[in-house]
């Protein structure tokens, strides 16, 4: 089974892939340091297995594999346990391993694989998503304001902007104030279209129209960008 | 007091592999050292929630070191640090002069 290790921590790409060295039936084909990188690999080579951190920068596990239109199986690397239950909500997630992981537990990971492989070729295997996925799936979401809950489809807005105790998500038509935090509606937001690219300001990175140094242009607004985000921002980029 | 790390799970992972044992201290030597920076620079300029972040990829670390009741304190001060609660910032910092002064005693090249 070809494989690659998605993880933001060389010290866990080196044990997983020391694990899978051990493994006769496992061949690490490449290893990334995070899941932008391991896109563009998946968009030219196929592969078996994706052991995947969740917790990274720029593109969380969850959201990078919510991308994947054919995604092959996934085994979670992480260190908190209480991302078990949403992890189980998708099929193609084969097993949750702890950091850090036990190689005897590890071993029990390698037979769920194969079990799965087997799935596969008896063409038993479909990629439904189930349980959270319905509302991943989602394209939008809801906002309250004045008792009115009024519905807002990701692809339409542009940005968000921290006011206080308020935030303004501007659309392409019309701009709401909500009492909320931007952390909050960070957390509904897909990340494979939004990211935080400044204390007060999330954007949807889609929209922006000009770039310069230390900002961006969306619309008619002109967006600072943190120092500290603009790497980031620049490798979600299809830059020439 | 804070505990001793030590190489068993490295051990372990390796299965008697002992170049992987190398190549494993040359990492985290090389790791460690900018984790540890750049949490303290997260410190420093008060993003205490950026500042937990990574401390939930050193306490990844203080796992594989074997120090237990240090990765314990680890969950508990990274969470903390989303409330902005550092009441636990010496004893980490401790933690980390230990795993710091370990991993470079081990020093390969």
């Amino acid at each position: 089974m070809k494989c690659i290790i998605v993880d933001d921590e060389a010290t866990a790409r080196a044990i997983v892939a020391e694990l899978c060295e051990i493994s006769p039936e496992l061949e690490v084909v490449a290893q990334f340091p995070n899941a932008v990188e391991a896109l563009k690999f998946l968009g030219q080579h196929t592969v078996d297995v994706i052991f995947l951190d969740i917790h990274m920068p720029i593109l969380k596990g969850i959201d990078f594999i919510q991308t994947l239109k054919n995604p092959p199986r996934v085994v979670f690397t992480t260190s908190d346990t209480e991302f078990a239950a949403e992890a189980y909500s998708y099929e193609f997630i084969v097993d949750y391993l702890v950091k850090p992981i036990n190689p005897e537990r590890f071993q029990k990971t390698l037979v769920k694989l194969k079990n799965a492989s087997r799935l596969v070729m008896a063409g038993e295997d479909n990629f439904t998503f189930t349980g959270m996925d319905a509302t991943a799936k989602e394209q939008h979401l809801y906002i309250n304001i004045d008792r009115r809950l009024i519905k807002l489809n990701f692809k339409d807005i542009l940005l968000i902007q921290a006011q206080g105790d308020y935030i303004e998500i501007k659309t392409v038509n019309e701009t709401h104030r909500v009492h909320s935090t931007l952390k909050k509606i960070k957390d509904k937001l897909p990340q494979t279209l939004f990211m935080q690219i400044h204390r007060s300001y999330i954007i949807n990175y889609t929209k922006i129209i000009d770039i310069q140094d230390n900002s961006v242009l969306i619309d008619r607004s002109v967006i600072p960008i943190s120092r500290s985000q603009r790497p980031y921002l620049m490798e979600r980029l299809n830059l020439l | 007091m804070t505990e001793t790390p030590n190489l068993n799970y490295i051990k372990e992972v390796a299965g008697g592999n002992e170049e992987f044992e190398k190549k494993f201290l040359n990492i985290i030597q090389d790791e460690f050292p900018r984790e540890k920076e750049e949490y303290l620079n997260f410190l420093g300029s008060g993003e205490l929630e950026e500042a937990g972040k990574v401390v939930h990829k050193i306490k990844h670390k203080l796992g594989i070191l074997s120090m237990n009741g240090s990765y314990q304190m680890a969950i508990q001060y990274e969470e903390d640090l989303k409330y902005g609660e550092m009441k636990l910032k010496e004893d980490f910092f401790r933690v980390l002069q230990t795993v710091e002064a370990f991993i470079f005693k081990n020093y390969v090249s």
